[in-house]
């Protein structure tokens, strides 16, 4: 399809000498942006994965001070319901240590009453029916409730997809951006070559043996400078992950891009050659469509 | 010389033995007058025209009009028997590549060398790089350039880009050769030699049509003319009568291979 050789100095143009540049900005802009979009996605999976199989079981300690037995008896009844794996009481330690960043160290508990958890693991697969659990245990032990993370989880989820959709726009935007560059470059290129373009024209040359120079030049320079972006991202996008590693603190899971990830990110030079060629292709078809 | 791929398209038509035909052809630049007017008239397989006129009379346009880089106001254009209005604009590169075109500034490409020069019309025709080479090696050297090959334009004579682009309009063996003032840059011995060129390929069966102000060259080869005086069109036999679209000696213009037809009343 493309010109292996070509008749037109198009290696000679001071604007196409930018494209590469150009090109490779919008690589860059790109690759964070489709960066951002992996990570979140495989940030939803994971905590979809590891909250979706767990609930927690919470009861407001009793003034009466029988705590214990009526933690025994949610465990009971949670351990002899169909579907539970394990039901595990969470120790006071653990939730002074989970308060701790709100409410600071120190003897507190006297002061403050804290709750009664039980964390609950599922059998992988099982379905538990939480409603029906929930009114069982708030008849067994009056006052427990049932969590199991996921109204929490949507929010998050509908938030992160809402992120994804965004960083989805940015990089059609940057589609875009590349499109109109390319088209302003061919348009340029046609308009400094138009005598001898025409000159081709008036000894036979099909419009495609023109376009195909064109956009076997797009596609070299789109290439070129696709890798050039990419390369330039590299440092930022491990620059992020061990920043994202250093702030996690509990806050942010695992922000490591995978195998996978960068393979999806190494397409982006040969996306952005590829829309450079298409477009200068169809640019010089459609300008020379206007010839006798 | 070679035929190209383009040779071997089918081209259908030229079942009228013309080449190339005019009927009641006008043609006007934009809202302007008419720079030709009733053009008609049509050449048949090998024959051999000079197009005369003075300067202004609408000589180029009329080639123009005849290599397809233009479209007509009005009127009739066939090239080897296809109607140009009606035939659909993805076969017109087919019926170029059988037009060679030698233009009066000689619009070679100057970023590439002469060799490459000449080969546009065969690269263009998908012609194997190998036959190139060859073929426009000997065609070079014949027009005296063999040792310019890989000269670019600018660094050459005007004689020697004219005879570059005499080349490059001759490489494909065309059915059909216009030149306009092919002679005009070069001395008499070469716008002979060059002229031997036309008349070899005419002698193949390429209808030439030159445009010239050289009478001497014209009065010399004595070829039918068409001469174009204010955008019309009359014919001519050297050391003859004019002949008047309507008037005498359209049987001696036939005889030249000129099949006359420029109106209707004629035909009648």
């Amino acid at each position: 399809m493309l010109a292996s050789r070509t008749d037109l100095p198009l290696e000679r143009d001071a604007l196409a000498r930018f494209l590469p540049w150009l090109i490779a900005f919008m690589v860059y802009l790109a690759a964070l942006a489709l960066a951002g979009v992996l990570v979140l996605n495989a940030m939803v999976e994971r905590w979809d994965r590891g909250i979706g199989g767990t609930l927690t079981v919470q009861m407001m300690p009793a003034k009466a001070g029988n705590d214990a037995k009526r933690i025994d008896t949610a465990l009971a009844l949670l351990r002899g319901t169909e579907g539970v794996l394990r039901a595990q009481p969470v120790d006071e330690a653990r939730v002074l240590a989970l308060l701790e960043p709100w409410l600071g160290g120190g003897g507190t508990t006297e002061d403050l009453p804290l709750p009664l958890l039980i964390d609950v693991e599922l059998k992988p697969g099982a379905s538990v029916d939480l409603e029906a659990l929930a009114t069982r245990l708030g008849k067994a032990v009056p006052g427990a409730t049932v969590d199991d993370h996921r109204v929490w989880l949507d929010r998050l989820v509908s938030l992160i997809h809402m992120v994804e959709a965004l960083a989805g726009i940015i990089l059609l935007l940057i589609a875009l951006a590349c499109v109109g560059t390319v088209v302003f470059t061919t348009r340029t290129g046609l308009a400094i070559h138009h005598e001898a373009i025409e000159v081709l024209h008036l000894i036979g040359a099909k419009d495609a043996y023109v376009a195909d120079q064109f956009a076997g030049r797009a596609l070299s320079l789109g290439l070129r400078g696709g890798i050039l972006g990419l390369v330039l991202a590299v440092p930022t996008l491990v620059g992020i992950g061990h920043l994202a590693r250093e702030v996690e603190a509990g806050v942010l899971p695992d922000f490591n891009l995978t195998l996978l990830h960068w393979a999806a990110l190494a397409v982006l030079p040969a996306a952005a050659a590829v829309i450079a060629m298409v477009t200068a292709r169809f640019t010089v078809m459609r300008t020379l469509a206007r010839m006798p | 010389m070679l035929g190209t791929r383009s040779r071997r398209i089918a081209v259908r038509g030229a079942e009228d033995g013309n080449v190339i035909r005019f009927e009641n052809v006008g043609l006007r630049y934009g809202l302007g007058p008419e720079v030709l007017q009733d053009v008609s008239f049509s050449l048949g397989t090998g024959s051999f025209h000079f197009l005369v006129g003075p300067s202004g009379a609408g000589k180029s346009s009329l080639l123009k009009l005849m290599y397809l880089a233009l479209k007509p106001s009005r009127g009739l254009i066939s090239l080897f028997g296809r109607d140009i209005a009606t035939t659909p604009r993805r076969d017109l590169p087919a019926l170029r590549r059988q037009v060679g075109v030698v233009f009066q500034e000689f619009r070679l490409l100057r970023h590439l060398s002469a060799f490459d020069n000449v080969a546009l019309p065969l690269r263009v025709a998908g012609v194997r790089e190998s036959e190139i080479k060859k073929h426009v090696a000997e065609l070079l050297a014949w027009v005296g350039l063999q040792n310019h090959m890989q000269a670019r334009p600018p660094t050459l004579s005007g004689g020697q880009q004219q005879r570059v682009a005499i080349a490059r309009a001759v490489i494909a063996r065309p059915r059909l050769l216009l030149a306009d003032e092919p002679t005009g840059n070069v001395d008499d011995r070469m716008a002979m030699r060059l002229v031997h060129l036309f008349e070899e390929l005419n002698r193949l069966g390429t209808t030439v049509v030159i445009a010239t102000h050289n009478t001497a060259l014209v009065e010399r080869l004595g070829q039918p003319i068409l001469a174009l005086d204010e955008g019309r069109l009359t014919i001519r036999v050297p050391n003859e009568e004019r002949i008047a679209p309507s008037g005498p000696g359209l049987a001696d213009a036939d005889e030249y291979g000129l099949g006359l037809q420029p109106s209707s009343e004629t035909a009648a």
